[in-house]
């Protein structure tokens, strides 16, 4: 837990402490502050953050820790996302609870996860690539056309009236009432998503801190030194994928419940690219950074909003309507910070070095793969 | 006769082609257990190709290699590694963004077993297997004599010191055989010295050494028996003595006409 | 058997608009190892100018076919224009970075035209107008209009010309060198950045091309017509072999009559379980199942590995 703070800070005990209590203290009393400050819209996108803090994590561990380009990661969501609407929902007339739908939707996500990457195991880097985006792809096809014969997904219209989590018997989305104090649905909702945040990360931590971790960064490294060492990659690949995908159904299954309603249409490769981002631009296999990227690619979105305002006022009209302006903004900006921070907003100290390469090393070194192409 | 409880390693007629290429015909050696064994050979011979044969790395088209008795024939590379044979390689593929303790801790990846669950719930007996990873790791440091540099990230050190932290990479998998691939390359005398002391030292302590290397007095002065090969085929076996007036080896690397 | 012919005649034509736009990712993938997706986004800017052009023009009189061609030739312009800014800009500076930088800037690249284009544009359909005279000719059975066959003869031109450029020709061997070892062709006195911005001329000139045809073959623009395309040329180039020309094309007709029957057959064949509109997924599928089990290609060379 030491490592989310800077080096010159790590030594003072009371300080550390201090940050801690101040920073739990903060999380506690955001939705709150948030509500007053913005408007409760703005309580329910930074429930979105939470979520999308730990689709990032989970994605983080496939292209961060393992070094795995994975495009096509939204599957995992859309999958999680579906069970959970499928068997929790007027669909089929199912109602399962969430205790027992978020673990079956990691169970079922992380067999997902191994099925996908299974044929992926030898590609490089650029053909990972697109096979893992085509494989996000088709669920996505799958999702939009599998009403017919038998309609599992609803097809295009998609599946609603989605059972929210109810928690003692009551549904989160009506809010709850604490006696002392009154929660609205998306405060309720805050709590939730921030508990299973906090475990996410902690479950991110233990795990680059240990035996799979450093192989997982040993496969990423050199595959060919980490294989020659006694690392099983092929299995070690697959646990990455598997343990990527299971975070991804966790996030699906919950924002199925959230939003109460699920189609094809929250799942395209555009949103496998956008969660893509939050890692990379965040500083790819730094948890910090990656949390970081997520809420940051979250809110900016929303804050583009204002643009249509801020025209008016500049110009005296709207020349170009705000919501067109978001996605070309997130393209130019993948480009710039490819061009010129490729280690992300907040690196590992290790990284940052790694992509300002005084020599082509680095590339040349990735070039020179050695595996017989009979295996 | 070599009796096969001495019998660490052996290779038989092992051949591999690329295409119409004979990267390596043939080849059969004997490694037995405790001695230095040399691989020397113009450049291009197959050197390399036998280390990757040996190592899973590419499967041979013919022949195999066998480990005390028992087949690698068809393992993986880590399968081969797990069975006791470690390696490293002529261009240093270390990890580079790992420290030299991370790179070392992976060496012991093989002799350890904590898992997911493991990693996520820190045991106790995950704790303590992590505890005695960095401990070994930080031992193999020191033994090569880079106990100081644990911190450093494997790509900022000096070049010498990267050969010796992936000598201690190798040694973290507890191999029977150790494979070095052109240890001392790049290298003057003083740190060759240091290397061939540091060979010597590994012998001693248990482990057998296959060596590729081009430093022929190096060869000469520390193997107990050598191997050559030229155009894939090995053309001599036997003490450096043996093999140094071999009129075969003398036209491989000298050319026809200078054979005595 | 008549709708089997039809199925493939479709097949050709579609595969030939495949492998005008699988050349560009193959000539850019040999040279650069960088799978450009933003040329997808190019074709798309191709047709899109040529049906701004043809709007310009109409009214004016001229003959169909001569609209048509300046349309093109400004199309070709503005994306060969386009093509080496893009390598300028974004490609050209992470040349040395790891592989996975240029990969994101491409998304972004690819992107960024994208919405570009739905702001010039908009996001309505536009529509190819009606000047040319649609000819129909009887092949056994099955129907041809001039249009497709039109595009079969300027893919083939497309195909014969690049295969003579990079064979024959000084520039040709420049590029056939610098994809082999960009250092070493240097070190011999090829100037590497002309050579590689000549490849991205060349592959978006042929894409506006592509573009123009598809646009007059389907009726249609549209600003998000690029990406599926894109991703289809390029499994057609890496069905071929990727870097491969003839691969290029050869892995576009493919594709193109593979999609074709596919989609007409895949009602029957699955017992009614697949409607056509699980055509996309071929092309997925055939991408998966080559990298997989031949990631060199039918044409491409067996790579083989060294220590």
């Amino acid at each position: 837990m030491l490592s989310l703070l800077p080096e010159s800070l790590r030594h003072d005990r009371r300080l550390v402490w201090a940050t801690y209590a101040g920073l739990a203290l903060l999380l506690c009393l955001l939705p709150f502050l948030v509500d007053a400050g913005m408007g409760r819209t703005w309580v329910r996108i930074l429930d979105f953050a939470l979520l999308y803090v730990m689709l990032a994590l989970g994605l983080n561990i496939v292209v961060g820790f393992a070094g795995l380009l994975d495009l096509g990661y939204v599957a995992f969501y859309a999958v999680g996302a579906y069970l959970y609407a499928i068997l929790a929902s007027p669909h089929f007339g199912l109602h399962l609870p969430f205790w027992v739908l978020l673990p079956l939707g990691a169970a079922i996500a992380g067999l997902f996860g191994m099925l996908l990457g299974a044929p992926t195991l030898r590609l490089r880097g650029d053909y990972l690539a697109i096979v893992t985006l085509g494989f996000g792809e088709i669920i996505r096809i799958f999702l939009n056309n599998l009403n017919a014969p038998v309609n599992i997904t609803n097809g295009p219209q998609g599946i609603n009236l989605i059972d929210p989590i109810q928690v003692a018997g009551l549904p989160l989305s009506k809010g709850l009432d604490l006696g002392i104090l009154t929660l609205s649905g998306v405060h309720a909702h805050y709590y939730l998503f921030l508990t299973l945040t906090l475990l996410t990360i902690f479950i991110a931590l233990r795990l680059q801190d240990s035996r799979i971790g450093r192989a997982w960064v040993a496969i990423r490294e050199d595959e060919v030194a980490a294989v020659a060492m006694g690392i099983n990659t092929r299995n070690i690949k697959l646990l990455a994928f598997a343990m990527g995908a299971m975070f991804g159904g966790v996030g699906g299954g919950l924002f199925s419940a959230f939003q109460g309603f699920v189609s094809p249409e929250s799942f395209t490769l555009m949103e496998s690219i956008m969660i893509l981002s939050m890692v990379v631009l965040g500083g790819m296999g730094h948890i910090p950074g990656v949390i970081l990227g997520a809420v940051a690619l979250t809110l900016l979105p929303e804050l583009l909003r204002y643009i249509g305002p801020l025209q008016q006022s500049l110009f005296g009209r709207v020349a170009v309507d705000p919501s067109d302006l978001r996605m070309l903004l997130f393209g130019m900006g993948l480009v710039l910070v490819m061009l010129f921070r490729p280690e992300g907003l907040w690196p590992s100290p290790k990284r940052a070095r790694e992509l300002h390469p005084d020599s082509p090393d680095v590339s040349r070194q990735e070039q020179e793969d050695l595996y017989d192409a009979s295996r | 006769m070599t009796p096969a409880a001495e019998l660490l390693l052996e290779g038989r007629e092992v051949t591999k082609t690329f295409g119409g290429l004979a990267a390596l015909s043939d080849v059969s050696l004997t490694i037995r257990r405790g001695e230095i064994y040399g691989l020397i050979g113009p450049n291009g011979a197959g050197k390399t190709s036998l280390f990757n044969c040996l190592t899973g790395l590419y499967r041979p088209d013919g022949g195999e290699f066998l480990l005390e008795g028992k087949s690698l024939a068809g393992l993986k590379p880590h399968a081969v590694a797990n069975r006791g044979i470690a390696r490293t390689f002529q261009n240093i593929r270390l990890f580079a963004n790992m420290t030299a303790l991370e790179n070392v801790m992976v060496g012991r990846h093989a002799r350890s077993r904590t898992g997911v669950l493991g990693a996520i719930l820190r045991t106790p007996g995950a704790r303590a297997e992590e505890a005695a990873i960095r401990e070994h790791a930080q031992r193999l440091l020191a033994y090569v004599g880079l106990e100081r540099q644990s911190g450093s990230l494997a790509k900022e050190l000096p070049y010498g010191d990267q050969r010796r932290l992936e000598i201690a990479r190798a040694l973290a998998t507890e191999p029977k055989l150790l494979a070095l691939d052109e240890p001392a390359a790049g290298m003057n005398a003083t740190e060759t010295a240091a290397m061939r002391a540091l060979m010597t030292r590994i012998r001693d302590d248990g482990v057998t050494l296959l060596l590729i290397e081009h430093d022929v007095a190096l060869v000469m002065g520390l193997c107990d028996r050598v191997a050559v090969l030229d155009y894939g085929r090995k053309i001599a076996e036997g003490t450096p003595a043996e093999v140094q007036g071999n009129p075969a080896v003398i036209e491989a690397y000298l050319g026809a006409g200078m054979a005595a | 058997m008549d709708i089997l012919l039809q199925q493939i005649i479709n097949g050709l034509i579609l595969g030939s608009l495949y492998a005008l736009v699988a050349l560009g990712y193959t000539m850019v993938y040999g040279i650069l190892e960088l799978i450009n997706f933003a040329h997808g986004e190019i074709v798309m800017v191709g047709a899109l100018v040529a049906l701004a052009v043809l709007a310009g023009l109409a009214g004016t009189g001229l003959p169909g076919p001569v609209m048509l061609v300046i349309a093109t030739l400004v199309a070709m312009a503005v994306c060969m224009v386009a093509g080496l800014l893009i390598e300028r800009i974004a490609y050209r500076p992470l040349r040395t970075a790891p592989r996975l930088a240029p990969l994101i800037t491409a998304i972004g690249v690819s992107i960024v035209l994208q919405n570009l284009a739905m702001i010039i544009w908009g996001r309505q359909y536009i529509a190819f107008p009606p000047i040319l005279d649609i000819q129909i000719y009887e092949l056994a059975g099955a129907t041809i209009t001039n249009i497709q066959l039109l595009i079969v003869a300027v893919a083939t031109l497309g195909m014969i010309g690049l295969v003579l450029l990079v064979n024959r020709s000084r520039l040709g061997r420049a590029m056939r060198a610098t994809a082999q070892n960009r250092d070493v062709a240097g070190l011999m006195g090829v100037d590497v950045n002309r050579v590689i911005a000549a490849t991205f001329v060349i592959g978006s000139a042929l894409g506006a091309v592509a573009g123009v045809l598809i646009s007059a073959y389907y009726g249609i623009g549209h600003y998000a017509m690029g990406f599926i395309l894109g991703l289809k040329a390029f499994t057609a180039a890496v069905l071929g072999g990727i870097g491969n020309i003839p691969g290029a094309v050869l892995g576009g007709l493919l594709l193109g009559i593979i999609e074709s029957l596919g989609a007409g057959y895949i009602g029957d064949l699955t017992g009614g379980f697949l409607g056509s509109h699980y055509q996309d997924i071929f092309a997925f599928f055939i991408l998966i199942l080559v990298l997989i089990f031949r990631p060199s290609g039918l044409l491409g060379e067996q790579v083989a590995d060294r220590a």
